[in-house]
């Protein structure tokens, strides 16, 4: 199947007059739609790629594959961070072969050709068998278009004329502020990651990692053993009026909630034992004394689902995890998980932080699990119906919920703009159309 | 002791030991979760590390799972009821427990443990997926009161598993 703009229009229907919205479930199956989202998306976008503190010494690197290509992101000898392909410059093995570590170089294994951390060409064993116009100056490590910085979360993007980072984050950069405050010294990223996968169309899970309706019925179980624990009021809180959804432009999106679990950034929970009282109690304060009752109260008892388009999910939940979503095929996607936490906190910190993080996140979590089936089963009836259309109205009649799709809207529509070539989306929803029942 | 009789004990040890983790499989595999769990102390842990960090301390680093018998009976509840999607219906499993050994010089056992070492391979049917999880076995196994219909108690399970990354199993919704 070959796209053509008529297509594209036709993926999403965004009728803001009656409140209805539709994606066509092409979307998530075609391979005519993956490639295109590769060029257009994947290509044009700022993608997330690490953490200031996975590479905080000179010389720590880390390799990772950014939509599909190796890299290693890497502070050099001289302090600086870069982002270069994983590629020699001389016949193109991978020059860096572990996953982490701290390097004086990289040296290819295949003809010995030896990198600076700085990707610098420094070494070619006999050299003198090339003429001089093979300039080792030019044959340094190729970096990365462009890479850039926010709050210590770096990005690279594969498109030279992206818009600064700090533009395209838009109404995002609040929420990341909202993580990046969290801990007096800064954040970082803990040892160990949630590497698994699914089924399923990458765009299910980011949709996934923001929706508050199926939280209840989905993840019976896991609240079921937050009540066991003496909490019984747990999935209640998404449904609270404080319970909203954010659209924060450029297809960012948010789900910003009243925590109905236990959160070791100063949420008590009865799971958390009497003795941990005091020290949340003083988290808390020293929250406040930094950054005022509004802000603290805003980190330590209301959590949020961060979208960072498109596939970056800053989940400020029952633990604080960076989840990372990468397409592979249409039908099936790799998932990574990281855990971050404040720099310096307590061991006893650190290790609530992490029975939270690992009861419900994760391939081996009491919730995760379920969201993979749930995603696979979509990507079977998609198989099977992929001319229908999939419904994502809930909400359109009123302000936003958390329990409503505005945040998966606010995806769609930047989506739709990307892949028709158009820049970013329009996102405002404007006049809200009548409720249920009510005729207009 | 003589070293024959030393040998002849150790021996005895290693087959009630075999005995004991062949029998907690079987009540794996037949989805006997209740009674699984009734081989666990009150003061257990079950801990699987994350792919990328086979060593990795609980306390300190980002596992897959990491329970304590409260937990861990969540876990069975969980599986027990018809909400756990991943697994209901239940998944057919085999496990297949081998290669067990009891190190003497195991770090972190505490007098009147004993430290077991095996290797799991598990396999898992469901939906017309086939996985394979294959691993090694850490436990610190304590002696059970003489009236206990098993040999030991579970104080700790380890499971270190050889797979890179979860993929492309997706998740890890058995008990291993």
């Amino acid at each position: 199947m070959a796209l053509d703009t008529q297509d594209l229009q036709d993926a999403v229907i965004d009728d803001r007059e009656r409140g209805v919205f539709r994606v066509k479930r092409t979307t998530m199956t075609a391979d005519a739609m993956w490639h295109l989202e590769r060029k257009r998306v994947f290509d044009q976008c700022w993608l997330y790629v690490g953490h200031t503190s996975e590479i905080a010494e000179p010389g720590d690197f880390v390799r990772r594959k950014v939509a599909g290509r190796p890299l290693v992101f890497v502070r050099g000898r001289d302090g600086e961070v870069r982002a270069f392909y994983n590629s020699c410059t001389h016949r193109g093995a991978r020059v860096c072969r572990q996953d982490h570590g701290n390097t004086k170089s990289f040296q290819c294994f295949y003809h010995a050709w030896t990198f600076s951390t700085e990707g610098k060409l420094v070494g070619i064993p006999d050299k003198e068998g090339y003429a001089h116009a093979v300039d080792p100056a030019e044959l340094g490590l190729r970096p990365v278009a462009r890479l850039a910085c926010y709050r210590d979360f770096w990005f690279v993007s594969f498109n030279p004329e992206v818009e600064p980072l700090e533009d395209y984050l838009a109404g995002a950069k609040e929420y990341i502020d909202l993580v990046a405050d969290q801990g007096a010294d800064g954040m970082c990223v803990l040892p160990g990651t949630h590497q698994y996968a699914c089924n399923a169309n990458w765009k299910l899970m980011v949709e996934n990692s923001v929706d508050g309706y199926h939280g209840a019925p989905l993840h019976h179980t896991y609240f079921a053993f937050l009540a066991s624990q003496g909490d019984d009021d747990g999935a209640k809180q998404l449904r609270s009026v404080e319970a909203r959804a954010y659209d924060l432009g450029n297809g960012h999106a948010v789900v910003d909630y009243p925590a109905p679990f236990p959160r070791a950034i100063a949420r008590w929970h009865p799971i958390y034992g009497e003795d941990a009282k005091d020290e949340l109690q003083g988290i808390r304060d020293e929250l406040v004394d930094r950054c005022g009752e509004e802000r603290a109260h805003r980190m330590a008892e209301t959590c949020r689902n961060l979208l960072i388009y498109p596939n970056l999910l800053l989940l400020d939940v029952a633990g604080l995890t960076l989840r990372t979503v990468w397409p592979v095929r249409p039908d099936y996607m790799e998932l990574t998980g990281y855990a971050l936490a404040p720099r310096g906190e307590s061991a006893a910190q650190t290790r609530r932080r992490l029975e939270g993080f690992n009861l419900f996140l994760g391939p081996g979590g009491l919730a995760t699990p379920d969201d993979i089936e749930a995603l696979e089963a979509c990507q079977e009836g998609f198989a099977a119906t992929a001319e229908d259309y999939s419904d994502i109205s809930r909400g359109m009649h009123r302000d936003a919920a958390t329990v409503d799709e505005l945040q998966m809207r606010a995806f769609w529509r930047e989506w739709q703009a990307n892949m028709l070539g158009l820049g970013h989306g329009a996102h405002d929803e404007g006049p809200k159309p009548a409720p249920a029942g009510v005729a207009s | 002791m003589s070293v024959a009789a030393a040998a002849s004990e150790t021996l005895l040890t290693r087959l009630a030991v075999e005995d004991f983790l062949y029998a907690e499989a079987a009540l794996l595999d037949a989805w006997r979760l209740d009674d699984w769990l009734a081989l666990f102390t009150e003061d257990c842990r079950y801990f699987i590390p994350a792919t990328d960090l086979p060593d990795g301390d609980p306390r300190a680093t980002l596992g897959l799972i990491d329970d304590d018998r409260a937990r861990l009976q969540g876990r069975v509840d969980r599986l027990n009821s018809a909400k756990a999607y991943r697994e209901f219906p239940w998944s057919r499993t085999t496990r297949l427990i081998t290669n067990v050994r009891l190190p003497a010089d195991a770090p972190d056992t505490a007098p009147g443990e004993l430290a077991v070492a095996a290797n799991c391979a598990a396999w898992r049917y469901r939906k017309g997926d086939e996985q394979t999880l294959v691993g090694a076995l850490e436990y610190r196994l304590a002696p059970a009161a003489d009236d206990a219909p098993a040999a030991f108690r579970i104080r700790s399970k380890r499971v270190v598993l050889t797979a890179e990354a979860l993929r492309p199993h997706g998740t890890l919704s058995i008990i291993l």
